[in-house]
């Protein structure tokens, strides 16, 4: 998989592939998946974003414009890599969406604390999931102003 | 309005009362059930978000869902105010919404900087403006879930 990486706007975070692939399928529907990059675990994902391990030599040129993140993630778990995105200097500016079958008050409280952009609990019905996942897609990709770097 | 507690679904700061009508319009528009308290300066708004002067009836762990934020105001620079919400342990968990006619890099950088939650600008065009603030409130009312309150 070293597909050149160039501009990304969504990176999808998700290791079930069910769930990735209708998140996949309602963003489709409004045209958003040009550039979608989809890994299945934490530790790919922070290889991706800070451009190591496998990605050092494909690193992003452009983006992400939305992180869409699952909390339960293989490897490493999606708070922590919550936690290194907004920790980061170079990362924190991306607007990250937590995207999660947790309802837990001490995970939505924690995301929020470490700065998410967004918190959504994916419905468990089929038809609402594909209408949660399309109006969000909408709203970070179209409504949203992205950042743009601090000088 | 019930002033013992002024609980609130979205804090409106805006100094622009067209602006701020506009903004009233489309959100009752969308259908949605909400309660909204609208502020028209900094000062207020500070006032407002902790629980000082003429607020001093509320609790600053009790925030709203969402705060629709404008950048320029008399008395006190929205950016400023942004920095302030988001650097309290009682308030930093609040989403903060940027709604403003400005597009300079700067203070989009900056915005993202200091931790806001989205970006949005204000359409010109009075149809298109309706239906862009209609979308957002629908996005951080029903679809965003808000923070549980701080214990």
């Amino acid at each position: 998989m070293n597909n050149a990486m160039k501009e990304v706007e969504i990176l999808l975070i998700e290791d079930n592939p069910t769930d990735a692939e209708l998140a996949i399928h309602a963003l489709k529907q409004n045209n958003l998946t040009n550039n979608l990059v989809w890994v299945k675990d934490g530790a790919e994902a922070l290889d991706l974003i800070f451009s190591t391990g496998t990605y050092r030599e494909n690193p992003i040129t452009t983006g992400p414009k939305v992180i869409l993140l699952d909390l339960r993630l293989p490897k490493v778990d999606g708070i922590e890599v919550l936690r290194r995105l907004k920790s980061d200097a170079r990362t924190r500016i991306i607007p990250v969406v937590v995207l999660t079958s947790s309802k837990e008050d001490r995970d939505i409280a924690e995301s929020y604390n470490l700065g998410v952009n967004s918190y959504i609990s994916k419905p468990v019905e089929f038809e609402e999931f594909v209408k949660v996942v399309s109006e969000l897609g909408m709203y970070w990709l179209l409504m949203n102003h992205p950042p743009v770097p601090v000088k | 309005m019930n002033s013992a507690t002024n609980r609130a679904d979205i804090l409106l700061v805006e100094d622009n009362a067209t602006d701020a009508e506009l903004t009233m319009l489309a959100l009752n528009k969308s259908n949605l059930v909400h309660t909204l308290i609208w502020v028209k300066d900094g000062a207020e708004a500070l006032d407002y978000i902790f629980a000082s002067g003429a607020y001093s009836a509320r609790k600053a762990t009790d925030g709203p869902k969402v705060i629709f934020l404008d950048l320029r105001m008399p008395k006190l620079n929205g950016i400023e105010m942004l920095r302030r919400i988001k650097n309290d342990n009682r308030t930093r968990t609040i989403p903060v919404v940027v709604l403003t006619s400005s597009k300079e890099d700067l203070d989009i950088a900056t915005s993202y900087y200091w931790g806001v939650n989205s970006y949005i600008s204000k359409p010109v065009e009075f149809d298109a403006y309706v239906e862009k603030i209609s979308q957002m409130g629908i996005y951080w009312l029903t679809i965003n879930r808000p923070p549980p309150p701080i214990e």
